[in-house]
């Protein structure tokens, strides 16, 4: 392999077949296990979907500082609301359809606005969500969620990083938005691989100047880094960043990555309206403005099928980055110079 | 039944008036805002403020203070105005009411004025939080009581219930419910709207226990707080029966009132009517 990875990975990263699999919502269920045994003014709630969103390890171990709220995701928000102001770091867990796609008022007003430390957990995003169909497929939740001021998105990669997104959750001091998927997804990072809130990482870097930039978020990334050894297989040199973090934006990161690459390609099991490519694309069209490409779904509801079959429908394999890839770096060769020029 | 001194009575009274005349004085200054409900309140949110809360207007983080969770925000000039004279801060302060930079803002914001423990204007959200104040209290052994005062109009929406449900099912007997019931809301009276009733009967197959009192009656008001305190396996709701715009006859009962402010001869007339009100509280006690 002629890549670097620009961080600590698992051994044989880019080796799909050799890799453990699992969902990322394990890693919460794991990490909200391990800060309420730091910390014992964290509280779980769940919203009957306790054992879905592997709220249960926490019922189990720490069952006085769980609530069972029942099919009440409004009600959740505003009882964690309630508890966070008197002291306590409640995590509010459901199917981020129900929560924060339900309950976006109380989550606006009781938590955000009020600014009190909320954690609000949303499983079950992305089209990967597959057999349930578009009405559990959550692709909304970063747009209406990165809206919201005091607020804090953060979409982790695989099951190690969620479990380090939902302890560090409780070090930020206000409300919190994690995303997690349903499917088990490669587990390619370590314990070792850096993981900071609000600091994207570089997963891979080629030899050299990168022609193109893909920034990914979630599970995708691991799409985004076989896209980018196929590419780089083909002489075109990449750098992949893992921004799991966005909000608050690491705009120095992704500044530079525009800087150098000169063509961006964003990822995201999400609508292209609002979510993490909008949000870069904020940051790029006011400080360095290049060619991008949205990967993501393109204003449409997802569909029942096998998470593999839906992911290559809707374009989010890593071919589907690969094309996107090739068309961001075709209009750097008709913009580029012309922007230089400018 | 409470009894409270002669006194005491004469004491609330008078400053429920002064109240009342500051929501005059702060919702004409402001050019906007509810009338009917404030009004209507005023005479529960002094008794709180003045008789039941254990708190510290001085201190208003003391961490084992009662807590007063206003639910139906829109109602907030009388918790401005009963916070103001009851010595949160400055009364004169009272007519900055929803005008640029003010720390009174239109609805109540947790974050602007000390004091205000959360933040509302989206009906119903209240109650949710005011339980999970009140779990965690429980939790940790707390012994502050939890209250949240609620309009009756905010009964249309679920989330009150699933908070109802809520509250009943882990018995928060440290969590004491007020409803505003002054039958208006802003298209009309609520039984046409959306009717509520039986409420009492309704709150009570969600394992409440219901009292009812008359909002305008500081006996019964205290009294009922009091009653609440004695009841160990649910929490309690206080159905407070008020007169919209009550203390001015001209608002009083009609639901025009409910989202406008006077105008400046609508409150010379009703300010003089509220002070001509408060001379005979004082010369019928004395």
């Amino acid at each position: 392999m002629s890549c670097n990875l620009g961080v600590h990975l698992v051994h044989n990263a880019l080796n799909l077949t050799l890799l453990e699999q699992a969902p990322t919502r394990k890693g919460y269920g794991e990490g909200l296990l391990e800060v309420g045994e730091k910390d014992p003014r964290v509280m779980a709630l769940c919203a009957d979907l306790t054992e879905s969103t592997q709220t249960h390890l926490f019922a189990k171990k720490f069952p006085e500082r769980f609530i069972e709220m029942g099919v009440a995701e409004q009600n959740m928000a505003a009882v964690a609301a309630g508890l966070a102001n008197y002291g306590k770091i409640p995590f509010i867990a459901s199917y981020a359809t129900f929560s924060p796609g339900r309950n976006w008022d109380q989550i606006r007003t009781t938590i955000c606005y009020n600014d009190v430390p909320v954690k609000i957990v949303g499983c079950h995003t992305g089209v990967s969500v597959g057999p349930d169909g578009a009405t559990h497929q959550a692709l909304e939740d970063i747009a209406i969620m990165r809206a919201l001021p005091n607020m804090t998105v953060i979409y982790p990669c695989d099951a190690v990083e969620a479990k380090k997104a939902t302890m560090s959750a409780v070090d930020v001091k206000g409300p919190v938005y994690l995303r997690f998927a349903r499917e088990k997804t490669p587990v390619f990072t370590t314990i070792k691989t850096p993981f900071k809130v609000g600091r994207a990482e570089v997963f891979f870097e080629s030899r050299g100047k990168p022609d193109v930039a893909i920034i990914a978020c979630g599970p995708l990334v691991y799409n985004a880094l076989l896209a980018a050894a196929k590419l780089e297989a083909l002489k075109i040199k990449v750098r992949v960043i893992n921004n799991h973090t966005i909000k608050p934006m690491d705009e120095k990161t992704i500044i530079k990555a525009a800087r150098d690459a000169g063509a961006v390609v964003t990822v995201e099991e999400h609508q292209v309206m609002g979510g993490m490519g909008s949000a870069i694309a904020e940051v790029l069209a006011k400080h360095y403005p290049v060619p991008m490409e949205f990967v993501g779904v393109q204003n449409r509801f997802g569909e029942s099928g096998e998470p593999n079959e839906l992911i290559k429908k809707f374009g989010l394999d890593a071919e589907g980055i690969i094309k996107a890839a090739k068309r961001a770096l075709s209009r750097k060769a008709v913009i580029g110079p012309t922007l230089r020029r400018a | 039944m409470v009894h409270l001194h002669d006194k005491k009575i004469k004491f609330l009274e008078e400053k429920a008036n002064k109240v009342r005349r500051s929501i005059i004085e702060m919702l004409v200054a402001a050019g906007s805002g509810h009338t009917a409900g404030p009004l209507g309140m005023a005479d529960v949110f002094t008794a709180f403020y003045f008789h039941i809360l254990n708190h510290n207007p001085k201190k208003p983080l003391w961490e084992e203070r009662d807590r007063l969770i206003l639910s139906n925000g829109h109602i907030c000039p009388v918790q401005y105005a009963t916070m103001a004279h009851a010595g949160y801060f400055p009364v004169k302060e009272l007519l900055t009411l929803r005008k640029f930079g003010t720390r009174l803002q239109g609805h109540p914001h947790r974050g602007s004025l000390p004091g205000i423990e959360t933040t509302s204007g989206p009906l119903g959200s209240g109650l949710g939080q005011a339980a999970g104040i009140a779990y965690g209290a429980r939790m940790d052994g707390k012994k502050f009581r939890t209250y949240c005062l609620m309009s009756d109009g905010e009964h249309d929406t679920g989330i009150i219930w699933e908070g109802v449900m809520f509250a009943g099912k882990y018995k928060l007997n440290n969590l004491t419910g007020v409803i505003d019931r002054n039958n208006i809301q802003i298209d009309g009276v609520t039984e046409d709207i959306m009717p509520l009733e039986p409420l009492k009967e309704k709150y009570e197959s969600f394992n409440w226990h219901v009292l009812e009192v008359s909002g305008h009656d500081f006996e019964q008001i205290v009294g009922a707080v009091e009653e609440a305190k004695a009841i160990y396996e649910k929490p309690t709701l206080i159905i407070a029966h008020t007169i919209p715009g009550k203390g001015v006859p001209e608002i009083e009962f009609d639901y025009k009132w409910h989202g406008i402010p006077p105008n400046k001869e609508q409150a010379k007339q009703f300010l003089h009517e509220l002070r001509t009100l408060g001379g005979k509280i004082k010369s019928e006690h004395e």
